[in-house]
């Protein structure tokens, strides 16, 4: 089929590989980083990235783009479609993900749990990260329940003034109570058996 | 006197070729044997939907029975092609409605289907019998309500990885209890909870039903129940696989597999606690197709699952079975023929697992039949790849992701053209091909100079220069489907192989350096390719002549070039031959 095409145009040089390798735009990894904030190619800047590429590569380091734009060194997830694994698939992996990371203990982030005390009309959330003790964490919760504590303690006729929390303090550390908990088998332990950690 | 068989007698010699070339062959021998072949064809494939239209396709075969298509490009998958972009199953569905009320099968796949389209179909075929929607889009649950509903005769219903919106999972009590003809059930991809009774008593009165995939929202403790009521399953794909250690829960469910004398395959194991895997294990040696790719099981389970499966042929898992449970497939399981190993962490920096280029090795040197391969991986050697290459040059598929798309040889630090290079001068059979890591054009001359049966290439971040496109599309003599992303290929090596692109479905290039200009010469010069540019940064002409498009789409096609359904971000050809441009 007789397609006249501008053959000087589209004339290719077939020489051995390898032997005029000019870099004609070839994309550094970094360059691909939301591409719809550049508006041409540069090839000036491809070049660099080449030469930079030879060397980094070395290194397996990461290159920062070279942009007007500013944005941070680029982490591989922001790479459109890299790696090539479908959308299908990285939602299940990263739903199971954040369910283990709920279930273990994660390094980095919050572990809120659900506190309630009875009579109380809401629950508290607190950050167990926050608390480097059982003590530290009785102490919180007892802040947080504070404004509760009306009349649980009156069996023995007090008047409890409950703005006063320090007398309140006293009255939950005092040697009548004890801290203990319900674990998940639904027994009362004694706490301070089970490190902290 | 020319004597020729009665046209009955053609057709009945027809009805025994089900191959789509075959067919083809035939109907070029002649006028007479074309018109007697179209008349009595009842299947057919259309790879680009675009590539032809629904009227053209009615005109041509009157009287299909079933339809298979597929819509966006392959790299639609990784979101590469913009949303909007088209593949609509409807003008197709609406047209078929009139011309085909004997329809039966509609299989789709990465094509965006609506309720309406769903419903259409649920409602103009009598006999409709089966519907596969793989990685489609576009659809809720409402439209699969219709489907159960209307198809009395419906055999299968197969949701493939498919998009869905979830809005209630009663769409599954739309069966009617007169339904009986159920083979095949496909849900898996869907969220929200079915009622288990429905569920229970659709299985219960499905005598022919062979596949049965549940959805995650399928617990446990209610597997046992489904199993029983359908010991003929041929394959399974479990619900969430993960319950309280019990041991009645264990026993319940390991009674309830011993009775599938049938099962073949199995996937699922969403959540999966590895203590009730062995209740599988009776199973275990008839299985062929293993898919636990969403499953998080350790190596040294998957090991104990795996060594019961003698006869495995097809195992797709997790990055979590490290080498060593690599090395153990390769020592159990001799009749494998194709692995697949996606990873568990693709967007951490560090490796999770001890997962390398050895396991690979191990189960190309343990397998002699296998012959398709996916595996994603951390790194990668030359030494590796000629090593595989050696030991199983009977390599079909290879498709290798390596996270870091420029990995050069971690040992040597040089490009993977060599190990790339084994892998096509060795694999004559080569028909499918995916490569990552560090590749100049040399890679690509090994390619064209090798890789004579490859129809479908991959390609990103990879090559120096228009040199090593050139190769490709002049080398490579079997070459349908070339997709690539990323590289420094431009206008030369399109512009001098463009009537190459015509004998191929298409040829996708994002990120790349090809220019508006050559698009436009290209279209131009052939008429029968649609060149689509497909840009979001608005008017192509808007900006310099040198500057490459986002993205070219190049198919061949004897429809129109300017497609109805384009949106506003892509370029075609103006049949007045100035471009269309909005």
């Amino acid at each position: 089929m007789e397609v006249g095409l501008n053959l000087k145009a589209t004339e290719l040089c077939l020489g051995l590989p390898g032997a005029t390798v000019k870099s004609t735009g070839k994309r550094g990894f970094s360059e691909t980083i939301d591409l719809k904030l550049k508006l041409q190619s540069n090839e000036s800047d491809a070049l660099d990235l080449k030469e930079n590429m030879q060397n980094s590569s070395k290194e397996k380091a990461m290159l920062p783009p070279k942009d007007h734009i500013n944005i941070k060194p680029p982490s591989k997830a922001q790479v459109v479609g890299w790696p090539p694994v479908r959308a299908f698939r990285k939602n299940i992996m990263s739903h199971q993900k954040s369910e283990e990371s709920e279930k273990a203990a994660c390094s980095g982030g919050a572990a809120f749990v659900k506190v309630s005390m009875d009579g109380a009309p809401y629950l508290r959330k607190v950050d167990l990260k926050m608390y480097k003790s059982y003590q530290e964490l009785s102490d919180a919760l007892a802040k947080m329940f504070s404004s509760f504590a009306l009349g649980n303690y009156g069996t023995e006729g007090m008047i409890i003034d409950f703005m006063n929390e320090r007398k309140l303090m006293d009255l939950l550390n005092s040697s009548e109570y004890v801290p203990s908990y319900e674990d998940k088998d639904g027994d009362w332990m004694l706490v301070g058996d089970v490190p902290w950690e | 006197m020319a004597y020729s068989f009665p046209e009955e007698v053609l057709e009945h010699v027809f009805s025994f070729l089900s191959s789509d070339r075959d067919r083809n062959a035939v109907s070029l021998v002649c006028k007479s044997w074309y018109d007697i072949e179209r008349w009595c064809r009842r299947r057919i494939f259309v790879g680009n939907c675009y590539a032809v239209s629904p009227e053209i396709v009615i005109r041509r075969f009157p009287e299909l029975r079933a339809v298979e298509m597929k819509g966006k490009p392959h790299f639609a998958d990784f979101n590469l092609v913009p949303e909007g972009w088209g593949a609509y199953a409807y003008p197709w569905i609406a047209a078929m409605e009139e011309a085909y009320p004997f329809l039966e099968e509609i299989k789709l796949k990465r094509m965006v289907v609506t309720d309406e389209s769903l419903e259409l179909i649920s409602k103009s075929y009598k006999s409709f019998k089966v519907l596969v929607l793989t990685s489609c889009e576009g659809f809720t649950t409402d439209g699969l309500a219709s489907i159960a509903a209307n198809c009395r005769h419906l055999r299968e219903l197969d949701l493939r990885e498919s998009e869905v919106e979830d809005l209630s999972g009663h769409w599954l009590s739309h069966f009617p209890d007169s339904c009986t003809s159920l083979v095949s059930l496909n849900m898996s991809c869907l969220g929200s909870e079915v009622s288990f009774c429905a569920l229970e008593r659709l299985v219960a009165r499905s005598p022919n039903l062979r596949t049965l995939r549940l959805n995650r929202a399928v617990p446990l403790e209610r597997l046992a129940n489904l199993i029983r009521r359908a010991p003929q399953l041929v394959e399974l794909g479990t619900g969430a696989y993960s319950a309280e250690i019990r041991s009645d829960t264990f026993s319940n469910l390991a009674d309830a597999f011993s009775a599938c004398k049938q099962l073949k395959a199995l996937s699922g194991f969403w959540d999966v606690v590895p203590s009730y895997l062995p209740a599988m294990y009776s199973v275990c040696s008839g299985i062929t197709s293993l898919n636990l790719s969403y499953a998080a099981i350790p190596s040294s389970d998957l090991v104990k699952l795996i060594s019961q499966c003698q006869n495995l042929q097809r195992l797709w898992v997790l990055d979590y079975i490290e080498d060593s449970g690599l090395d153990a497939l390769a020592a159990s399981c001799k009749d494998l023929q194709e692995l697949r190993v996606f990873p568990s962490d693709p967007f951490g920096a560090e490796p999770n697992v001890s997962l390398t280029e050895q396991g690979l090795v191990s189960v190309s040197e343990g397998c002699p039949k296998l012959e398709s391969v996916l595996y994603f991986c951390r790194q990668m050697s030359n030494a590796a790849l000629i090593a595989i290459a050696k030991n199983r040059p009977n390599f079909i598929r290879f498709r290798l992701c390596i996270i870091d798309p420029q990995a050069p040889d971690y040992l040597t630090l040089e490009p993977l053209d060599a190990g790339f290079g084994a892998i096509v001068e060795k694999c004559k059979e080569l028909r499918r091909l995916s490569m990552t890591g560090l590749l100049t054009d040399r890679v690509f001359k090994y390619i064209g100079s090798h890789a004579k049966k490859l129809e479908m290439l991959s390609i990103a971040f990879a090559g120096d220069s228009d040199l090593g496109l050139h190769h490709v599309l002049s080398g490579c003599d079997s070459l349908r489907k070339l997709e690539i992303r990323d590289c420094p290929f431009g206008d030369k090596a399109l512009l001098a192989n463009a009537a190459k692109l015509e004998t191929m479905r298409s040829l996708w290039m994002s990120s790349c350096s090809v220019s508006f200009g050559a698009c436009k010469l290209l279209a131009q010069k052939m008429p029968r390719l649609n060149v689509e540019v497909i840009d979001e940064r608005g008017p192509p002409d808007s900006r310099p002549e040198g500057c490459s498009v986002e993205r070219a789409y190049v198919y061949r096609t004897v429809a129109s070039r300017q497609r109805l359904d384009m949106p506003d971000f892509v370029w075609t050809h103006d049949e007045d031959s100035s471009l269309r441009y909005s």
